[in-house]
């Protein structure tokens, strides 16, 4: 057990990986000796070499594509794509090859590939670095989505998703790189990784969230419980699939249920966790399911970040809404 | 050989260019060729064997036959939709036959002759255009991935693969198939210069039919394909591609190249496609009479056959037995897309994870009891007419053809 932050413990868990799976590359732009530009990469390249840890042209669609060739092959490829907001052009190779040679050849064509991808906004960045797509690859077939919100998530979640022996796209906010946290590189403890964890337990609402979001929500919490107001707070970890069993058994015991995500509202993730909810939770609900999400806006400048984006008080807003019923 | 194989660096000629200021063709660009469209051999080459030539010349007529079967059952209605090969047997054949078995293949979709060469079996093709499989066959076991429909996107997997027969130290050789259409997706040029980056072991094949669709070549692009290839590191070869003999020798060639270490190559066959694109097309659209008659004559079956001829190369029990083995090609299709029978759904919620997730269980139930309920109507069924999803359940069955609709 160590304190690392959630870039350390990523990068523990790929040397790792290196470690234990031969076939194991990571690929992308910048990873070889500059660490990637969040430095999650950091060291490998120098004790793996440059063949294991390559540095790529800088084409999104054929980090994607020449991954797909190597797990054809029989390697087992992490790609980092720099940046959310330059996965587009891998878009197609994504979502048309990948997700789907699984099923179209039956069975016969795994591709174990997973693509870690920085999420989100919040550090003050330049158009095209802050982004929420995760929606668009959730609603692929064949895709697993996953989102890490702390250190040792970001670790064992990693390490988990390159066992899973499908095509995952891992995505990590970037605002919590830095965050700090207790890291245990004991796989044997770790929860599956496609299941939702309460975060935080509570009575009087649930509040549902991923990624950069659940430091968010939990910080919220704690100011809810100084007036009084029990949140349970869970965190989703898997987009695709979609683990909402913990979600409907807390919602019938708190009969309410917000649900936060940076990325905007509009056919995002939770309208899916909203439908789902009241589907399986009808009779239990006192009060509508709500949202608070980023605004259907592109991202803003980064001097506008502070105001778009989800904050404490944005969801306590929610709450005594939700509480007002 | 009449001409150098070695087209690269050869872009200071002027181009001629069309009206349209489209380009025609470098006029110091002569693809290799060995057989003439009249079936005269250029030179003696020794290993134009009698052997050699009749062995292409087999696998050209099974896949043209195949050809024809695939397209009279789409006419039928028996395939959703076809994509002739019909004028590119002797680029794909040509090409294949010089590689080895264990040489992986990436096509794109119309590469029967290929999968026919690697002992992909009819029905194994016709599988995904009778629409009841997404790849008929084992990739693995025929070093033949499976059919791309996206334009390009294959071509960065076979850079990737060859990567990884790098990484794994063998002198295997990828080969990727592609059309003059997808030269101009993005994927082809990621694929040619990443390739050329990292000297991966693969060989990009160009069959220019001339066509993407409606759309003509010298609307794709203001240069001969062939010499994009320089520009990106890579070693590139012009070949007739309806000349069998001159694509085998100049594929032999790349492949020696590469082989050897020498990186990654292109080959440009210059060919035709004599058909439509695809059943659903109609080509007296975009191309008249004449053009299709000129590229007729140099049909790349019927000059092997005069140089057969000529060359006293085909007795009468090799032709006899290649008709029968056309034949029973024919009788193999036909009853093979008829053997495929109905459907069933719920195969394919086990095949899109490595483990079925909850979601695809709780929908693979619930249709499983869609069905189940079906089947109860069908017992009570009074024989009045279907109106009713069940009705139509019913109905598809009766007809043979499941309840996957």
């Amino acid at each position: 057990m160590s304190r690392l932050s959630l870039s350390a413990a990523l990068n523990a868990g790929l040397r790792q990986v290196l470690e234990e799976d031969p076939r194991a590359i990571v690929m992308g732009e910048d990873v070889g000796p500059l660490g990637g530009v969040f430095r999650v990469t950091d060291g490998l390249s120098k004790d793996f070499g440059s063949g294991r840890v390559i540095d790529t042209p800088l084409a999104e669609s054929s980090i994607v594509g020449t991954a797909i060739g190597l797990a054809i092959r029989g390697y087992h490829p992490i790609c980092e794509i720099q940046f959310d907001g330059f996965v587009y052009p891998a878009f197609n190779q994504i979502v048309s090859q990948l997700a789907k040679m699984r099923a179209r050849t039956a069975g016969k064509v795994p591709l174990p590939v997973v693509i870690r991808i920085p999420c989100g906004g919040g550090i003050g960045a330049v158009e095209h670095h802050s982004e929420s797509n995760e929606a668009y690859f959730a609603h692929t077939a064949g895709l697993r989505v996953v989102i890490c919100s702390d250190p040792q998530s970001g670790h064992w979640m990693l390490r988990q998703a390159m066992a899973c022996g499908d095509p995952v796209i891992f995505y990590e906010p970037k605002r919590r790189y830095w965050d700090k946290g207790e890291v245990s590189s004991d796989l044997t403890l770790a929860p599956a990784f496609d299941r939702a964890l309460v975060a935080r337990e509570g009575t009087d609402a649930t509040v549902v969230c991923y990624g950069g979001m659940v430091a968010t929500c939990l910080e919220a919490a704690a100011v809810a419980e100084g007036e009084g107001r029990s949140l349970e707070v869970i965190d989703l970890r898997s987009l695709s699939p979609l683990d909402l069993d913990p979600v409907c058994a807390s919602v019938r015991r708190t009969g309410r249920c917000l649900v936060v995500h940076e990325a905007p509202g509009f056919a995002g993730l939770g309208a899916e966790i909203v439908s789902g909810v009241t589907e399986r939770c009808f009779y239990h609900l006192e009060a509508p399911v709500l949202r608070v999400t980023g605004f259907d806006l592109p991202y803003p400048p980064a001097k506008y970040e502070n105001q778009y984006l989800p904050d404490a008080d944005r969801v306590l807003d929610a709450v005594d809404k939700l509480l007002g019923f | 050989m009449t001409q150098p194989t070695h087209a690269s660096g050869s872009t200071s000629h002027q181009l001629a260019r069309e009206p349209s200021g489209a380009p025609l063709r470098d006029p110091g660009d002569r693809p290799a060729q060995i057989l003439g469209p009249d079936g005269v051999l250029a030179g003696a080459p020794g290993w134009v064997t009698p052997g050699l030539t009749r062995d292409l010349y087999r696998w050209m007529r099974l896949t043209r036959r195949l050809d024809a079967e695939a397209f009279a059952l789409q006419r039928h209605g028996e395939l959703g939709i076809w994509a002739q090969s019909l004028g590119q047997e002797a680029a794909q054949v040509g090409s294949v036959t010089a590689l080895r078995p264990a040489d992986y293949v990436f096509p794109s979709y119309r590469e029967h002759a290929a999968c026919l060469v690697r002992g992909v079996s009819p029905s194994q093709i016709l599988a995904q255009w009778r629409g009841v499989s997404g790849c008929g066959w084992d990739p693995a076991a025929r070093h033949l991935h499976a059919y791309t429909v996206v334009l390009g996107a294959h071509l960065p997997h076979a850079t990737g693969y060859a990567m990884g027969v790098q990484r794994d130290g063998t002198d295997e050789v990828v080969t990727a198939y592609f059309g003059d259409g997808a030269s101009s997706q993005g994927d082809a040029n990621e694929a040619f210069n990443w390739a050329a980056t990292c000297s991966a072991p693969v060989l990009f094949f160009c069959q220019n039919n001339q066509y993407a669709i409606s759309t003509p070549a010298s609307l794709q692009m203001r240069t001969p394909i062939h010499h994009r290839a320089a520009g990106f590191g890579l070693r590139s070869f012009l070949v007739d591609g309806n000349d069998v003999l001159a694509v085998h020798e100049v594929t032999r060639e790349a492949v020696r190249h590469i082989r050897s270490g020498g990186g990654p190559a292109f080959v440009e066959a210059v060919t035709y496609r004599m058909g439509a694109h695809t059943s659903s097309d109609d080509p007296t659209r975009y191309r008249d009479q004449a053009e299709s008659d000129a590229w007729q004559a140099k049909d790349p079956l019927s000059r092997v056959e005069k140089l057969l001829e000529a060359q006293g190369w085909w007795d009468q029990g090799f032709r006899t037995a290649l008709d029968a083995e056309c034949e029973a090609l024919a009788v193999e299709v036909r009853s093979a897309v008829r053997g495929f029978g109905p459907v069933e759904l719920d195969g394919l919620f086990d095949q899109v994870y490595a483990r079925r997730t909850a979601l695809l269980s709780s929908e693979k139930a619930a249709y499983a009891d869609l069905v189940a309920g079906f089947l109860d109507e069908e017992v009570d069924d009074d024989g009045g007419p279907p109106d009713s999803l069940a009705g139509q359940a019913r109905t598809a069955r009766a007809f043979g053809v499941g309840v996957g609709r």
